[in-house]
């Protein structure tokens, strides 16, 4: 019976596997084929060169200061909306005082500041970049005329302009474009949650902070999860291309200390007119992403808690 | 059938999730690197060849032109298309011209599929490298449409319509001319006339006067230089013609010959010092190295800063910001002299063509993309340009009975004052990554923003130079 299961499966999936293959599966072949190429990108001419691509990535510092700069936006991204995430969703429905008839609650207002938090989901991710661009300008915007409004005139960093804080100013106009949605969705999750297990935890003493750890939170785990990946993705991907080609010095200064990947391999293959070497730089973001799935499927193996 | 235990939901689940991380990121990126095979493009039949017609373009035949929609806008192309078809009537509607910002993602997919238009404006941001271009042999020789007699008057060839240099400008180390430069750029330091005079002060022909009048306007707490400092590789707009002027022109070229060594030039150095003794003493607008090139050019126009290193299309492009101070009159200033011993004189500027035409060689009716360009390098059409985009043109004239902006009458006679003093650094064309990721963002960008001295700054440039000449994939040309 086991026998030709996923045949039978794989039958009624013709379709969608066909476009399956042609749309996704034939890019990545023709993709790591390429990347054995020295194709410009400009002409259909090309010839194989082996593994130099390869080879040349081992010798590219400007390649290794991408790879830096990506993996910390992999590793930080995800921790800094997350949490902030959980604790704005956790305040709004669950950390409020308590209140007469209902057991559990958000803080006062709540419903407007959902609506708050939210409101940057619906800007497209180059007006926030813009935004944060006025707001970061050195020389009258927002942040240093706040820094000398409140007397501190020597207080007056250049923001983006700085390699020692680019990266961190373009990773908090990530965060804020994103942390809206995930108090949305952490929002919905937790409002599935029976309201009995926090009267549970309460008859019992337990406090807000307790509560978050040992009710919330491990209930939530598959949606934290999901949101996990997700963000991960967007520290790798256009998002993160994005934010760096409006906001950054150059792009990806001042002195690479923005460069992320997906800029790097638009550098090579538009600004440089070397696609096939631009490929090879897909493909270890490719495996780069690869290995943060590994790793995140792992760590998140746990019991699904039926409720 | 199937049972749960081995093969659930979950499990299915999952390992699609699994194939969508790994899709969606590396996706986008890599699936905009799918090529084609060539095609060869099929030429259109010749027509005759006449003296209204010296290009024997193919009268009937269709033209493809596709134009960058950027500072200049497309109207002015446009026009000349009108009279292309008034030359030619029978193509009426065969005519295609359309503009766009993106000319790369536009045109790469065509080009890789052997079908490019017939002329293309390969200008702006995405603008797809000419090293590659020539390199991979895309591109039509444009010397027939050179050869050919100017609209204008018969006995004269096309090539001798050109201001200096434009031509040099399209070759590529051969006899061949693959690029034809439209407009014309001045390059140097740009400022305010009317804020000048506030100060009592004229453009300072030397550089003892400059940091003379720097140290006057900090003490009014106005700024002496402002830059962008989010593309620093404006800076070499000024420097360059500096560095050219202390040590001659030949410095520069062996810059553009990436020789061995030639960034140590005393003259780099002097240069080099002499702008960094500008953020030293603080003559340069606070939070400059955050700024972009409409910030920058914003806090210069509202007065905050005096000078600005930028090209002849500041006028327009900062049009608004300049008309609301009524007495700003826009003009540039060739590089000061830093001392008597210069080996070039003062009015020594960097003037170059811009917006690049080419004309594929794949093009079906290339004739055709040439003749579009002769009728632009035609009095009518460059007088028309110049009058819409306030822009010189590389047609050598036009400027005669039109009212030029100060801007640009500025630039126009700082033109004049150089004469044969023009120098044209190659850098940013031959080696775009270079001169701007590198040279512009890595070094020099670096050094105005007080990070590192100018002799670090020198010693990074000068292995970024040795690292590119050492690339073999990086085409190499000389001047």
């Amino acid at each position: 019976m086991q026998h030709g299961k996923y045949r039978f499966i794989a039958g009624f999936l013709v379709i969608p596997l066909a476009i399956y293959a042609i749309f996704v599966i034939s890019p990545f072949v023709q993709a790591i084929y390429y990347s054995f190429t020295d194709w410009t990108g400009l002409s259909p001419d090309m010839k194989m060169v082996g593994f130099d691509n390869y080879a040349r990535l081992f010798q590219d510092d400007v390649f290794w200061a991408a790879v830096g700069n990506s993996v910390t936006l992999l590793l930080l991204l995800p921790v800094v909306t997350l949490s902030l995430g959980l604790f704005f969703a956790f305040m709004l429905n669950v950390g409020g005082r308590r209140r007469k008839k209902a057991v559990i609650g958000g803080v006062r207002g709540s419903s407007a500041y959902k609506i708050l938090y939210f409101f940057p989901q619906v800007l497209s991710v180059p007006i926030v970049a813009l935004l944060f661009q006025f707001a970061y300008n050195p020389e009258s915007g927002a942040l240093n005329a706040f820094f000398k409004a409140i007397g501190l005139d020597n207080v007056q960093p250049d923001w983006l302009g700085d390699p020692g804080i680019a990266l961190w100013c373009v990773m908090g106009a990530m965060v804020w474009a994103n942390v809206g949605f995930y108090v949305v969705l952490f929002s919905a999750g937790m409002s599935s949650i029976p309201k009995d297990f926090y009267e549970a935890a309460l008859l019992d003493g337990a406090n807000r902070f307790n509560t978050f750890f040992r009710i919330t939170l491990p209930l939530l785990w598959d949606t934290v999860q999901t949101g996990w990946i997700y963000m991960g993705i967007l520290a790798l991907d256009v998002s993160a291309f994005a934010f760096v080609q409006i906001m950054s010095v150059g792009p990806g200064g001042p002195d690479y200390a923005t460069e992320v990947l997906p800029l790097y391999v638009y550098q090579k293959t538009f600004r440089d007119g070397q696609a096939g070497y631009a490929t090879s730089i897909g493909v270890s973001l490719l495996i780069v992403t690869l290995i943060f799935s590994a790793i995140v499927m792992r760590l998140g193996r746990r019991e699904r808690l039926e409720f | 059938m199937g049972s749960t235990s081995e093969f659930n939901r979950r499990d299915l689940v999952k390992r699609a999730a699994a194939l969508g991380i790994v899709a969606v990121p590396a996706m986008s990126m890599l699936s905009a690197c799918a090529g084609a095979s060539s095609g060869d493009g099929d030429k259109v039949a010749k027509g005759k060849k006449t003296a209204k017609n010296p290009l024997a373009v193919n009268e009937s035949a269709g033209l493809d032109v596709v134009i960058f929609d950027g500072g200049f806008g497309d109207k002015y192309a446009k026009d000349a298309q009108a009279e292309y078809l008034k030359a030619f009537p029978k193509a009426e509607g065969k005519v295609k011209l359309s503009s766009t910002q993106k000319i790369q993602s536009t045109l790469q997919p065509r080009f890789n599929g052997g079908n490019p238009p017939d002329l293309v404006d390969n200008s702006g941001a995405e603008q797809m490298d000419f090293g590659t271009l020539v390199g991979k042999n895309q591109l039509s020789d444009l010397t027939p449409l050179l050869d050919a007699p100017s609209v204008d008057d018969p006995n004269k060839k096309v090539r001798d319509t050109l201001r200096p240099g434009v031509i040099e400008m399209g070759q590529f180390g051969g006899k061949e001319t693959w690029i034809l430069y439209y407009a014309y750029t001045v390059y140097g330091v740009w400022y305010s006339k009317g804020n000048l005079r506030k100060l009592d002060a004229e453009y300072p022909e030397t550089w003892d006067e400059m940091l003379a009048l720097c140290a006057k306007a900090k003490k009014k707490g106005i700024a002496g230089w402002t830059y962008p400092g989010k593309y620093p590789y404006y800076l070499p707009f000024s420097l360059y013609p500096f560095i050219a002027k202390i040590g001659g022109a030949e410095v520069l070229r062996r810059i553009d010959n990436l020789e061995p060594n030639a960034w140590k030039d005393p003259a780099v150095k002097a240069a080099f010092d002499a702008y960094y003794e500008l953020y030293k003493k603080g003559y340069v607008l606070k939070g400059s190295p955050g700024l972009d090139h409409l910030q920058s050019q914003k806090a210069w126009a509202d007065g905050k800063a005096l000078f600005i290193p930028n090209g002849s299309w500041v006028e327009n492009e900062s049009a608004k910001q300049i008309a609301a101070n009524p007495h700003f009159d826009l003009a540039v200033g060739a590089p000061s002299s830093l001392s008597s011993s210069d080996k070039m004189p003062f009015g020594t500027i960097w003037a170059s063509g811009g917006e690049p035409y080419i004309v594929p060689k794949a093009a079906k009716n290339s004739d055709g993309g040439m003749e579009l360009l002769r009728i632009m390098l035609s009095k009518k059409s460059a007088q028309n340009f110049i009058k819409q985009v306030s822009s010189l043109c590389s047609f050598n004239g036009g400027t005669e009975g039109v009212t030029l902006p100060p801007g640009l009458t500025s630039a126009h006679a700082a033109l004049q004052k150089a004469g044969s003093n023009i120098v044209n650094p190659r850098l940013q064309d031959w080696y775009v990554a270079l001169q701007k990721e590198r040279i512009g963002v890595g070094a020099l960008g670096e050094m105005m923003a007080g990070r590192m001295t100018p002799d670090e700054a020198i010693k990074k440039i000068q292995k970024y130079a040795d690292d590119t000449r050492d690339d073999s994939s990086v085409k190499k040309y000389k001047r």
